[in-house]
């Protein structure tokens, strides 16, 4: 039984083979199980684990090292409000404040109605319009308390939908084909590659088993000392 | 009026709404750069790239052609573009992204032919929508205008090229924590030697690992030559580059400036750039080139943006971000801040970062709060030190990364040039500015 529907299972089949290695596709995968379900759902991970050929506790290991991989729901709409250097001195620190206020949450909660989730955010890369706000990574420009509250309101009364789909959807234009350069030549090459890396890593298990020999047994102690 | 009248590399055609289209890219000159590199030899086309003088943008400054030479010969090599730009006050990638992302496009095609590379990576920040959605529109065009793919405008050569995108993690910045990222893992970064990109990169291959900015100039060093490019500038900092403008000026932005022809002073308070300090108050410090980078005073704004020049008077250019604070800031909360992010964002590998951050934002919080000890300065130093011996510039590294020994460049620069105003905080048990 497969957790993602048709159309997300030809979208994952089309993002793996865009990779010399299937495991390269296990966050674009993880971004699209967060279109489909709007969090990373642990049926998700199961599925993501048999597509790229790892364990469900590898997927997961992986995804929690990343912000914007989420284990847990969030809300409809994920609001960040950067509070990192440049907007610090624009006055995020009050505007954030402001938007817990509003919100009646503190910043890493989620509204009781499940529509917004509230972020304490780091640079947001639009340092320019402070204090800098976006919401589902989409930006909305620097803003004041007022206009806070105004895209709050917008963004229950589903006023803004248009710009900012719910949480989950990142890229929303989709690649138009696969790897255009002969399969053939990609092959030949990737084996051709895959024989170097295996003659490199025996010639460096030779040369550390050699090195070990020679220098006795302190050798591998000392060694992780230094590392 | 810029302050001098070197061309436009980068953001020439930002002045159009629809700069991000095909069409407008085609009758600005696109892909001009490609057809003539593929009737020149790989080689060929390196060469002028090293004779450009271009260095790095992404934070090292390291000139593109030397690294390329560098490249380990093998079947198979890589090249991959790095767009995670996640430093703090850097916003100059993502606009080249979003605006122009044709102009990006065929900068690494270009790279690839130089390189002979198959297959190409773009990794772009996954906070990026826009800029996912604009590069991987400009890389569909592409393939359908015969610029991506197999059998380039029918010169035999063929690519591919992969819109790669990231999760939510400043270390991926890091081209050895990005290549774990594209590799499907967690980013943290590798030990170099023996992994240096160049020899064991992607999948144990050789690759390149450059950035955004670095690759959107090379459409036009092959248009116009490498010795054109090197003619603007001076020295070893050769033709233009971003400054993304933040904190206290009335014009953030960022801006389009020939090398070393450019001063702080300018970019502060020429009318087409900052414009000025809100308020005409005073310039109290400036991060030059990104939270990794030691602060200087107002008395270093004549300082030329040449990567040597700010490289000698102990700083660095770094990411192209340039921070003005203002008399009204208290040092103490910016530095408070800046140390938060990177105890945020340490990868956890190596001891004295990941401890060291999250005690450093303790202490630096207890002081801002009013509840600081007599010896916290100290102590500051004595962390910071452990994490970076001898807080000197360029920084020792104790750790697998850089990011380790950045975190002690604002903290040393708050304490070298605001003691007192750190110590007001201790003796006053309040932050002087609240
Ligand atoms: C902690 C850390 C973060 C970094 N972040 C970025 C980044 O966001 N973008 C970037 O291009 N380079 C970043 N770099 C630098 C890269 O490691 C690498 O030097 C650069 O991408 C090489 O490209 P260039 O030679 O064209 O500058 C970072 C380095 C470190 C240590
Ligand atoms: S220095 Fe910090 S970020 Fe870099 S590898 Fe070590 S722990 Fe990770
Ligand atoms: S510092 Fe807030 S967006 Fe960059």
């Amino acid at each position: 039984m497969s957790h993602f529907d048709s159309e997300t299972a030809a979208r994952a089949r089309e993002l793996v083979a865009l990779y010399p290695e299937r495991r390269s596709a296990l966050i674009p995968l993880c971004h699209l199980a967060q279109e489909q379900d709007g969090w990373l759902r642990p049926e998700a991970m199961e599925e993501i684990a048999s597509i790229v050929g790892v364990t469900p506790a590898e997927v997961r290991g992986t995804a929690t090292f990343y912000d914007m991989l989420r284990t847990q729901p969030v809300g409809r709409y994920l609001v960040s409000v950067c509070t990192n250097i440049a907007c610090l001195l624009g006055g995020a620190e009050e505007l954030l404040e402001h938007a817990e206020h509003t919100l009646g949450v503190r910043a890493g909660g989620t509204t009781s109605d499940g529509t917004i989730t509230l972020e304490d955010a780091e640079c947001l890369a639009d340092c320019d319009r402070t204090p800098c706000v976006a919401v589902n990574h989409r930006y909305v420009g620097g803003l004041t308390p007022d206009a806070f509250d105004q895209l709050v309101a917008d963004l229950r009364a589903g006023r803004r939908d248009g710009e900012i789909p719910p949480h989950g959807t990142l890229g929303r234009v989709r690649r138009n084909g696969g790897l255009r350069v002969p399969v053939e030549q990609v092959a030949r090459e990737r084996a051709a590659a895959a024989e170097a890396r295996a003659a490199r890593e025996q010639a460096a298990r030779e040369q550390a088993a050699r090195a070990q020999a020679a220098e006795g047994p302190g050798a591998a102690k000392s060694q992780g000392a230094g590392a | 009026m810029p302050v001098t009248d070197a061309p436009r590399i980068v953001t020439a055609r930002l002045v159009y709404d629809d700069s991000y289209t095909l069409e407008r890219y085609l009758a600005t000159g696109g892909y001009e750069g490609l057809r003539k590199a593929l009737s020149m030899t790989p080689e060929a086309v390196s060469a002028e790239v090293d004779t450009a003088s271009l260095l790095g943008r992404g934070g090292a400054g390291f000139p593109a052609g030397r690294k390329w030479s560098m490249l380990r010969k093998d079947p198979v090599t890589y090249l991959v573009v790095n767009g995670d730009e996640s430093e703090p006050a850097t916003f100059k990638d993502h606009l080249l992204m979003e605006r122009d992302p044709h102009q990006l496009v065929e900068g690494v095609l270009i790279a690839a032919y130089a390189l002979q590379v198959t297959e190409a990576f773009i990794y772009i920040r996954g906070e990026f929508a826009l800029g996912l959605d604009r590069v991987t529109q400009a890389l569909n065009e592409a393939y359908d205008y015969g610029a991506a793919g197999s059998d380039i405008f029918g010169s035999g050569f063929s690519v591919d090229v992969v819109v790669h995108p990231g999760a939510g993690a400043y270390i991926c910045g890091e081209e050895t924590a990005l290549l774990e990222s594209l590799e499907g893992k967690r980013g943290f970064p590798r030990i170099k030697p023996p992994f240096f990109p160049a020899a064991i990169g992607l999948y144990g291959q050789p690759t390149v690992v450059n950035n955004v900015e670095t690759m959107s100039n090379l459409p036009w060093i092959v248009l116009h030559g490498g010795k054109e490019f090197a003619g603007l500038g001076e020295g070893r900092s050769a033709g233009t580059r971003l400054f993304a403008l933040s904190g206290h000026v009335r014009r953030p932005g960022t801006y389009e400036v020939e090398m070393v022809k450019t001063t702080f002073r300018d970019l502060v308070y020429a009318p087409v750039y900052g414009g000025g300090v809100p308020g005409d108050r005073d310039v109290k410090a400036i991060i030059p080139g990104g939270v990794s980078a030691p602060w200087f005073g107002p008395e270093r704004l004549d300082l030329p943006l040449g990567q040597d020049e700010v490289g000698n008077a102990g700083s660095m250019l770094g990411s192209g971000a340039i921070t003005v604070m203002d008399s009204s800031t208290c040092v103490v909360r910016a530095a408070w801040r800046i140390t938060k992010f990177f105890a945020r964002e340490s990868c956890g590998q190596c001891t004295p970062c990941r401890e060291g951050s999250g005690w450093l934002e303790r202490v630096l919080r207890r002081i801002e709060q009013g509840e600081g000890r007599e010896d916290d300065v100290d102590l500051l130093l004595d962390v910071s030190d452990n994490i970076s011996p001898g807080l000197q510039w360029p920084p020792q590294q104790t750790t697998i990364c850089v990011l380790g020994p950045s975190i002690p460049s604002s903290i040393h620069s708050a304490i070298d040039m605001f003691r007192d105003e750190l110590l007001q905080h201790v003796k006053e048990g309040r932050c002087p500015f609240d």
